[in-house]
């Protein structure tokens, strides 16, 4: 009985490690420069991802807008929130850029076409950065100290099941929607 | 590719159709490929063998004839479409002939650095990286964005300048494709005496089609390259066939 007792105390502190503690080694917190509620913009701006987030006629996409487009609408404080005044006293009248940290950042050897995906395919932007566009503010950036690799990459939870769209952008992931549409992209699709 | 997989990419046959005629030498080609495809400057260690070189550019001299002629040879991955050597012996499944582009792609991620390709390519097309790649000071900022560095202990070859192919298929989906066409890798562009002609095999209307008669180094060996030649020297056609070497002495006496 006591063996038994210290099998599973010895099984409950491995697995609260493994699914908990490691994750908080593994992982290192990174705030956002910001306060950006996606949620205000598209509601009360009536803003479109498009209208930030544009893919150029050339099919590149800009990813992160420049402060430039921020400051079009933000020339002036919009609202009495500190963060909209520090956007515009820190950021838009000298023209500084924003070091935002991307959550869906892949490593340098993955190309992703939003052209091929958006334009072409007409996929949402949803299927596969979930609701970020629906938040309402810019949740801490976590950045994995042995891959430098967004922690999105992975998924918020060790055990990859149960996935939500946005949750997990690895080779995997990619892969089993490109399995489920019967779409083959080859490696050099993909990858540089 | 299995029959359930669909795509609306027209299938293509990208080759070359290099002018040993035209070709001076000057090796514009061979560093616009460095610049294009990060390739970092080789140390002092380096030399000819171990070197990363995706196109290299050869002089070859006529030994038989009276007047001396010499002419260059520019020579990168040739694509070979028949039973492609380096997808053949690659035991990491890391090469493969894309069936929607002809090229022959190389995954530096999955090659353990065996180098089993390296001996196989009959073009001695491929390189190994030794080392991992490093750029002098500054330098990093002229490096191109859309292609990765290679690590140490991987070997690469020209890929027909990627990049811009998925430019060009980016460029493409806009218009609501997914055929990049006809783009323009970095050596064609380079060239100033335009001596790469770069084009679809499959294209009856395409640049490659109306090259005329075209001969592929080492064509005996039945690998089928899409990287072709042409000239008007009849020992350059000869020359190919023994891939650069000299004739045989009894042939050269008789």
């Amino acid at each position: 009985m006591r063996v038994l007792i210290a099998f599973l105390l010895g099984l409950a502190g491995s697995l609260a490690f493994g699914w908990w503690g490691f994750p908080q080694l593994l992982y290192q917190r990174e705030p956002q420069p910001l306060q950006y509620n996606h949620k205000i913009h598209i509601e009360k701006g009536s803003m479109e991802c498009s209208s930030c987030h544009e893919v150029a006629a050339d099919g590149q996409f800009a990813g992160i807008p420049r402060t430039a487009s921020c400051g079009a609408c933000h020339a002036e404080p919009l609202g009495k929130t500190e963060a909209e005044k520090i956007l515009v006293t820190s950021y838009v009248a000298p023209e500084r850029e924003l070091d935002w940290k991307v959550y869906s950042r892949q490593p340098m050897n993955v190309r992703f076409s939003h052209a091929v995906h958006v334009n072409k395919a007409a996929m949402k932007c949803e299927e596969c950065h979930g609701g970020r566009g629906s938040a309402t503010a810019a949740e801490p950036f976590y950045r994995n100290r042995v891959t430098g690799e967004s922690r999105n990459v992975w998924g918020p939870r060790m055990i990859r099941v149960g996935l939500k769209p946005g949750e997990g952008m690895k080779m995997s992931d990619c892969e089993s929607c490109h399995e489920q549409k019967g779409v083959s992209a080859g490696c050099l699709g993909c990858h540089r | 590719m299995s029959a359930t997989q669909k795509t609306s990419r027209t299938p293509r046959r990208y080759g070359m159709v290099i002018d040993l005629d035209r070709c001076t030498g000057c090796g514009a080609c061979v560093i616009a490929c460095a610049a294009e495809n990060n390739v970092a400057p080789g140390a002092a260690r380096e030399n000819d063998r171990n070197s990363i070189s995706l196109l290299r550019v050869f002089t070859l001299n006529n030994p038989t004839a009276a007047g001396r002629r010499t002419a260059f040879l520019p020579m990168m991955c040739m694509q070979c479409e028949h039973e492609t050597p380096c997808v053949t012996v690659c035991p990491q499944q890391a090469v493969e002939l894309d069936v929607l582009s002809g090229i022959v792609e190389q995954m530096p991620q999955r090659c353990l650095g065996c180098r089993y390709c390296m001996t196989a390519c009959p073009y001695h097309a491929r390189s190994f990286n030794w080392g991992d790649p490093s750029w002098p000071a500054g330098m990093e900022a002229t490096l191109n964005p859309a292609v990765a560095p290679r690590m140490r202990g991987v070997v690469e070859k020209c890929d027909f300048c990627q990049s811009r192919l998925h430019a060009a298929q980016d460029a493409a989906a806009v218009n609501g494709s997914l055929d990049p066409g006809i783009y323009t890798p970095a050596c064609v562009e380079a060239c100033p005496t335009q001596a790469i002609t770069f084009g679809d095999w499959n294209d009856p209307e395409g640049a490659l089609a109306k090259s005329g008669e075209t001969f592929a180094w080492l064509e005996g060996l039945g690998t089928q390259p899409k990287v072709r030649y042409r000239s008007g020297q009849n020992w350059l056609h000869e020359m190919a066939e023994r891939g650069g070497a000299a004739p045989a002495k009894e042939e050269r006496h008789g």
